[in-house]
This record gives C-alpha cells, structure tokens and sequence, in this order.
C-alpha cells in the first residue's frame, strides 16, 4: 500500500471527518504529486511557451494590418498561450485520475467514508498549482523577452485568479474524461479536440480581423475564444470589463459543467466498482 | 550479359521486393481495416489547413506579402506537413509492431531485413497520397489557385515524396531503437520543430526574430519555399530543394539502417 493511501486511511478510516479534512488529505497528495513529478508540469510550460516564440516571430507582420490592437504580436499571442497552458491541465487532471484507477488506489480509497465532492475538489488542487505556476512562468518569460502588461501590476492577480480558475475548470473536465473511461491512454485521446478547440479561435487573430465568414463564425461561438481575450484583455486593453467578465463567466460555466460530469463520472464508477 | 539480365530483374520479384511489398500490403490492410489509424493522418493536416488558410488569410494583406493567394500559401504548407506526419505515423505503426512482438518474428521470418523499412516506406508513401489527394480536393473547394504547368506539380509530387521518404527513415530508426509506443513523443518532436520553425505563416523575408535564423537553414524552407514556388508558376531554386530533400534520405538512411542494426541486436 502506497505511503499516500496510508495515510489517507490512517485519517478517514473509522472517523467521519468533516469533507474539507478530506479536500485536505487529498490536495496535499495532489499537489505533493505534481511537485513530485516535473513531467506533468514541463511540457505544459516549453510546449506553450515554444509555439508561443514561433508564433510572436512568425506573425509579427500581422501587427501591420490595420486594426490590429497591439504593436507586439508577443504581447497579443500570450493569451493563446496561458490557454495552452490550462489546456495541459485537462490532461493533466485526467491523466492522474485514470493512473490512480489503473493502479487501484480508486479502490482503497472507496473503503474510507470518502466523499466524492472531496474527492474531485482534493484532485483539482494540484492542478490549480499547476495552473499558477504555468501563469506565474508565461508572465516572468513574456516580459523578460518585451511583452507588456497594459493593466499594470494590479492586473497581475487578476490574471493569475483566471489562470487557476481556467485551469481548474479544463482540469474539471480531464477529471471526468478521466473517471468516466479510467485509462491514460483515453485521456490523451481527447488532447487533439482540446487542440482544434484551440486553433479554431481567436487566438491567432482578433475575430474582427478574420476574414473568412466561416471561421469567424466557428471563433464566435467557441467559448475558448472568450477565455482567451479575457486574459489578453489584460495584456493589450487594459482593464476591459466585458472580457473579463465574458472569461470568468466561461470559466465558470465550464467549471460547473466539468463537475457535474465528473460528480457523474465518479458516481458511475463507484457503482461499478 | 549476366550484368543486363541483372539489371532487368524487377525489383518486385526481388526476395526484398517480396517481402517489402507484403509487408506494404498488411501495413495497408491494417490501415482499411482500422480507419482509427488512418483518419489522424487524414485530419490533422486538414484540421491545420483549416486554422491557418482560414483563419489567418488576413495575414496576406500585410505589407511586403508578396504571394498571390493565402490558401495557395498554406495548401502547400499542409503538403509538405502531412509527407512529414505521412512518416511520423508510420514511425508509429513500427513502435507498435515491435511492441506486439510482430516486428520480432518479421525480422526473423524476413531474409532481408531492409524490407521490413522498405515496405514500411511503401506503406508511407500510399498513406500519403492519400491525404495529398484529400488535401487536394478540399484546397482546390476552397480556393487555393494552381498556376504551375504539369511538369511544376510533378516536380513538387517529387520534392513531397522525397520528404515522406525522409520523415519515413527517421521514424523507422527511431521506432527500431526504442521498440515501445512510448517514445512517439520523441519521434514526433524533431518534426514538429523542424516544421513549426518554416516560414509557415507567411515568406521567410516576413519573420523576425530567432525564427527568422532558424528558418534559414532549417531544410524544411528550401523545400517549402520550392513547392510555393513552383505551384504558383514560378519555379525558383528547384534543385536545391532536391538537393535538400536527397540530403535529408542520406542521412536517414543511414539512421534507419543502424535503426535496425539495433533492433535485429536486441532479438
């Protein structure tokens, strides 16, 4: 039995402690988990903060057009990249979730008075970590190479807050990918949806400066858009109030869409297992 | 006279043609049979053409670019991506063969153990045409223009086959060394950055910064910048792309041979 589940037993085992003791017990293990592991947390920082350069050398012409909000295609695709970021949480979330089932620790914890909210909240906090130390990291690099943060310093925990909340609520979303199919290799699966979801946004562009009806269209109603001017807002604008309540308002939407599925998930399984 | 009958011999009745062609031909089946392997290939360089020639035409509209149709621009692009992902998937299939233990008794049943590349390459280049001609259809439905005479779109067929035929060796090398579906990271990874770090937004003259260096001698541009080229009738340093895309197979060549050297040591 792993040092974790001894614990987790020794705390919950014949004492109905109180759900936020349980969130505790396993936040720690989340997040202990997630330090402990630098390949969850590396490629979610090179892989965004690669395409990131590639994309801030490769667009800089895109600056010329006319309209376009910023003279800094860096400052203007950091947006992509803090949502590249949370999107490595989904993977992450669903990745640890399933490696716990696939190697029985689900099991053990089902013999505990375990309740499943806790459960779902403890596995989230690494990834909220996860998500800050990612914003915390894209902020230091982007400034260090010239990108400039319009809302000033006061915009700095506002950035983080819809960091860690993007990132919790995607990785609400892997947790219930996760639960639902309780295995690694199905969690991975749904990275090339997260990815279109991505790329068919306003990422790239501003949508007004898309020309193709299409795929201003696609961008419109894709909500990852919303989130991804949210935290550009903050960086390009300014303080822009619609775009940031628009990015909180998705975040929010996905995160309660995302524990829904996952409180699901996690009641199915607990019934077949 | 033994040397012209030699050269007469079809390569397909060769013992390596063989055994090459039948390991082309399963490859194949299994490809058919499981539309799961094929449909990726198919739409991820869709899915690209999609998000850059949609979403990015405005790009076009930039001072000093200087190509006549963005769609045209990146339909290229996508080409040139899939040849590359047309091996890189291949790599694939190679890792898992190794991995269900089938590649081991190929390699024992195969007198010529090169044909175990060779089919897998022949494998390659069938996957390939057959998101090329997907591509092609969609690319040409949403208005990417073709200006080139024949013999230009011939020459950029040849310049994509030859990729394919690269990215196809340095998957298989990979594969035979690592022998597990764990390292296809690592099989993709070299070539997303030799991908992503073309000028594929917009022409090398247009990028700045780091990439800018890169993209100048990275042998992805000379090939890039060659097919945008010839595809829009104008063909300019052609045979330097050749030249790049025959480079790009004496090395891996070599990669997959010693690949396979390693692999056929490990029993």
């Amino acid at each position: 039995m792993s040092v974790a589940a001894a614990t987790l037993r020794a705390g919950l085992g014949g004492v109905n402690v109180g759900t936020l003791t349980q969130v505790g017990y396993l936040a720690r293990r989340s997040i202990t988990r997630t330090v402990r592991q630098p390949i969850l947390i590396i490629p979610s920082l090179v892989f965004p903060l690669f395409l990131l350069a590639v994309n801030s050398s490769g667009l800089e012409a895109a600056t010329l057009l006319p309209g376009f909000p910023t003279d800094s295609y860096l400052t203007f695709a950091l947006g992509l990249t803090f949502m590249q970021g949370a999107l490595f949480a989904t993977m992450g979330a669903g990745q640890s979730i399933a490696g716990d089932i696939q190697h029985g620790f689900f099991n053990r914890l089902q013999l505990t008075p375990l309740r499943g909210p806790a459960l779902i909240a403890g596995q989230l906090a690494g990834v909220t970590l996860q998500g800050l130390i990612q914003g915390v990291a894209y902020l230091i690099i982007a400034l260090a190479f010239g990108a400039h943060l319009e809302a000033g310093p006061a915009g700095v925990p506002v950035l983080f807050a819809l960091s860690a909340l993007v990132g919790v609520a995607f990785g609400s979303l892997g947790l219930a990918i996760g639960l639902r199919t309780g295995n690694g290799e199905a969690v991975q699966g749904v990275f090339p949806l997260m990815f279109v979801l991505l790329f068919l946004s306003s990422g790239a562009l501003p949508r007004d400066l898309i020309e193709n009806d299409w795929f201003q269209f696609v961008a419109t109603i894709n909500p990852v858009s919303y989130l991804i001017e949210g935290f550009r807002s903050l960086f390009v604008t300014g303080w822009d109030g619609e775009a940031l309540a628009l990015a909180f308002g998705v975040a929010l939407g996905v995160l309660a869409f995302g524990m829904w599925a996952a409180t699901a998930a996690l009641r199915g399984r607990m019934e077949r297992t | 006279m033994r040397s012209a009958s030699r050269l007469s011999v079809n390569p397909f009745t060769t013992r390596f043609g063989r055994a090459a062609r039948s390991i082309a031909w399963r490859q194949l089946r299994v490809m058919v049979s499981k539309p799961a392997l094929i449909l990726p290939s198919v739409i991820f360089p869709l899915f690209f053409f999609a998000a850059f020639a949609g979403g990015l035409s405005a790009v076009s509209e930039a001072p000093n670019f200087d190509y006549p149709n963005y769609t045209t621009f990146q339909y290229v692009f996508v080409l040139m991506q899939s040849a590359i992902f047309g091996g890189v998937f291949t790599g694939f299939a190679i890792a898992s063969d190794f991995e269900l233990g089938f590649a081991r008794r190929m390699l024992l049943a195969t007198h010529s153990r090169s044909a175990l590349i060779g089919g897998y390459a022949m494998a390659a280049l069938a996957r390939a045409l057959l998101v090329w001609v997907v591509v092609t259809v969609v690319a040409l439905a949403t208005g990417a223009e073709i200006a080139g005479s024949v013999g230009d779109l011939l020459e950029i067929l040849v310049i994509a086959v030859m990729l394919n035929f690269a990215a196809t060796l340095f998957a298989s090398g990979m594969a035979m060394r690592f022998r597990t579906l764990q390292a296809a990271p690592l099989i993709q990874l070299p070539a997303f950055l030799i991908i992503m770090t073309a000028p594929v937004y917009v022409p090398r003259d247009l990028i700045e910064g780091w990439v800018a260096t890169v993209a100048g001698v990275n042998p992805m541009t000379a090939t890039l910048e060659a097919a945008r080229n010839l595809i829009i009738g104008a063909p300019a340093e052609t045979l330097l792309a050749l030249g790049v895309a025959a480079g790009l197979i004496a090395v891996t060549i070599n990669w997959a041979r010693t690949g396979l050297r390693r692999a056929e040591a490990a029993g």
